[in-house]
């Protein structure tokens, strides 16, 4: 995509008081740049803050203090160039699946008629041709979160956020769903920063894993994945480059303490 | 699961019906509530004359029924009034309730000032107001009006705050993200979700404001369901008191159904959302 966005993270603080006096760090002195076009992975145990950046950057939260850059533009509230995918598929209930689709159109005040084709091929791309008039209880888990993913891109975001977005599926879905996601990354080119607590989903989609500790979070090692794309999930798990790289993030784990080798 | 979900075309209440009513039922499982009540009025029917009761003490059914009809013009004219002080209560109920609930929703100030007032507010029986509001308002139609819209008020009031503070707070950073001005997420989301709440609110309020406005014309009145109900009685003509009692039950169920039908139109179904 040619208007894939960069992203840089500037010395970015963030804290939260939860009480009066009470103030929680959630993210210390985060620096991070990101090249146009890059599949950047974050993955950390909850608490590392990894959400709380994505908030960041949607312009959803503001900064404690530092600065957060999409293509140069200090982000002050939400960007027109990023889309964002919750963790849940926050569909509208009262809506189709075709006006779930259109919603950040109307928001944004563009044309419903010509992007309407535009949300028919996009829900057919996932599977999900002929659905456009059904609502969001008669879907899936797997469906609706493939809905939600379209909504995204139907902004053309030149940068994607996607925020823990297979955590609430089955195993076998989540499959299915991380190669559709490398195979719609593949076609659009644009920047995606994916948050996760999956290292395996992690090295597969990213060609750059970040990993970050908990509490102040900050980042700890930030690894390049060279395996060739496209790549398949199947026979993963043997590769040697990616069973290196999952040691490498699950050592990290280990000596920050996050997992406890036995 | 999902099959027997695809089968269910679009949100709406008749999609719903055969699962509720259980379409694989027997006769007398599907129709149980009209035969019961079919049942209750032979019982009353054949057991007035057996027990030797005069018309005076207790009508039975078909007597009130025929009663309905030769003075269906009389009934009517009096439901004409009741059910203009009825709306307009409720109208100004809905004008009023809905307005302070969103400021109560906006403003963290409003709430902490107003909210409590309103509850305790609520404590005071409004019955025990029409005699005064008589005394300040008259014997005129206000009175009614305003029994009725104090009825209804608050229920209204609190089905728009509940329904718009229950909002899973995900949906709102959804569409801020997309740029949503806060204009735009009152209507794109807040609205549409509570409107299951506000519409609980609203069929709570209408059957309120009836009995508010019959009230308002016991106390007094010249006209109206609750005068007509009144003359009958001082008349010992306990046939028409009974059939002024049908003509009220009536206009509660019409304006409940009259806003189930709004409700069907313009809100979703919450089982749909499950």
């Amino acid at each position: 995509m040619s208007n894939a966005a960069n992203v840089r993270v500037e010395g970015v603080s963030k804290t939260y008081e939860v009480r009066a006096g009470d103030d929680v760090k959630a993210l210390d002195r985060v620096d991070l740049d990101i090249a146009p076009g890059s599949f950047v992975a974050i993955v950390g145990p909850s608490g590392c803050g990894k959400s709380t950046l994505l908030s960041l950057l949607a312009g959803l939260t503001p900064v404690s203090s530092g600065r957060l850059r999409i293509d140069g533009d200090e982000v002050v509230k939400p960007h027109p160039k990023a889309g964002v995918v919750f963790q849940s598929d926050l569909l509208l209930p009262w809506r189709s699946i075709i006006d779930n689709v259109l919603l950040p159109i109307e928001i944004k005040g563009k044309d419903r008629a010509t992007a309407a084709s535009r949300a028919r091929a996009l829900l057919a791309q996932v599977g999900l041709a002929g659905f456009d008039n059904k609502f969001p209880f008669e879907l899936s888990g797997g469906m609706r979160q493939r809905v939600a993913i379209c909504r995204a891109l139907i902004q053309e975001p030149g940068l994607l956020l996607m925020d823990e977005p297979f955590g609430a599926l089955d195993a076998l879905t989540r499959e299915q769903m991380i190669m559709d996601l490398q195979t719609m990354w593949l076609r659009l080119g644009n920047t995606v920063l994916f948050i996760t607590h999956g290292i395996d989903e992690a090295v597969f989609l990213a060609d750059r894993v970040i990993v970050m500790s908990p509490r102040p979070g900050r980042v700890d090692l930030d690894l390049t994945i060279d395996i060739p794309r496209p790549r398949r999930w199947s026979g993963i798990h043997e590769n040697p480059a990616f069973q290196h790289h999952v040691r490498q993030v699950r050592e990290m784990f280990e000596a920050k303490g996050v997992l406890v080798a036995h | 699961m999902t099959e027997l979900k695809h089968t269910q075309a679009v949100p709406m209440p008749a999609a719903r019906k055969p699962r509720k009513k259980g379409a694989g039922g027997s006769f007398t499982e599907r129709y149980a509530s009209v035969l019961l009540a079919v049942a209750i009025l032979l019982l009353w029917q054949f057991s007035v004359p057996l027990l030797g009761l005069s018309e005076f003490v207790l009508p039975t059914p078909l007597a009130i029924g025929k009663r309905i009809v030769t003075d269906f013009d009389l009934l009517a004219a009096h439901s004409y009034i009741t059910l203009l002080e009825v709306l307009a209560g409720f109208l100004a109920g809905v004008l009023i309730g809905i307005p302070l609930a969103l400021a109560i929703f906006y403003s963290k100030a409003f709430e902490r000032a107003v909210y409590p007032l309103l509850v305790a507010l609520q404590t005071v029986p409004k019955i025990a107001l029409a005699p005064l509001l008589v005394l300040y308002l008259g014997y005129g139609w206000w009175p009614k009006i305003s029994l009725a819209f104090l009825i209804s008020f608050f229920p209204i009031v609190i089905s728009t705050v509940v329904g718009l503070q229950s909002l899973d707070k995900g949906l709102v950073n959804m569409v801020r993200s997309m740029g949503s001005t806060e204009w735009q997420t009152f209507f794109k989301v807040r609205l549409p979700a509570a409107l299951p709440s506000i519409f609980g609110g609203l069929k709570v309020a209408i059957s309120l404001a009836v009995i508010g406005a019959i009230i308002g014309e016991y106390i007094a009145a010249e006209r109206g369901l609750g005068y007509l109900q009144l003359q009958a009685n001082s008349q010992f003509d306990t046939t028409l008191n009974f059939a002024t009692v049908v003509t009220i039950s009536l206009l509660g169920v019409l304006l409940y159904f009259v806003l189930a039908l709004v409700e069907s139109k313009v809100s979703y179904q919450r089982e749909s959302a499950k």
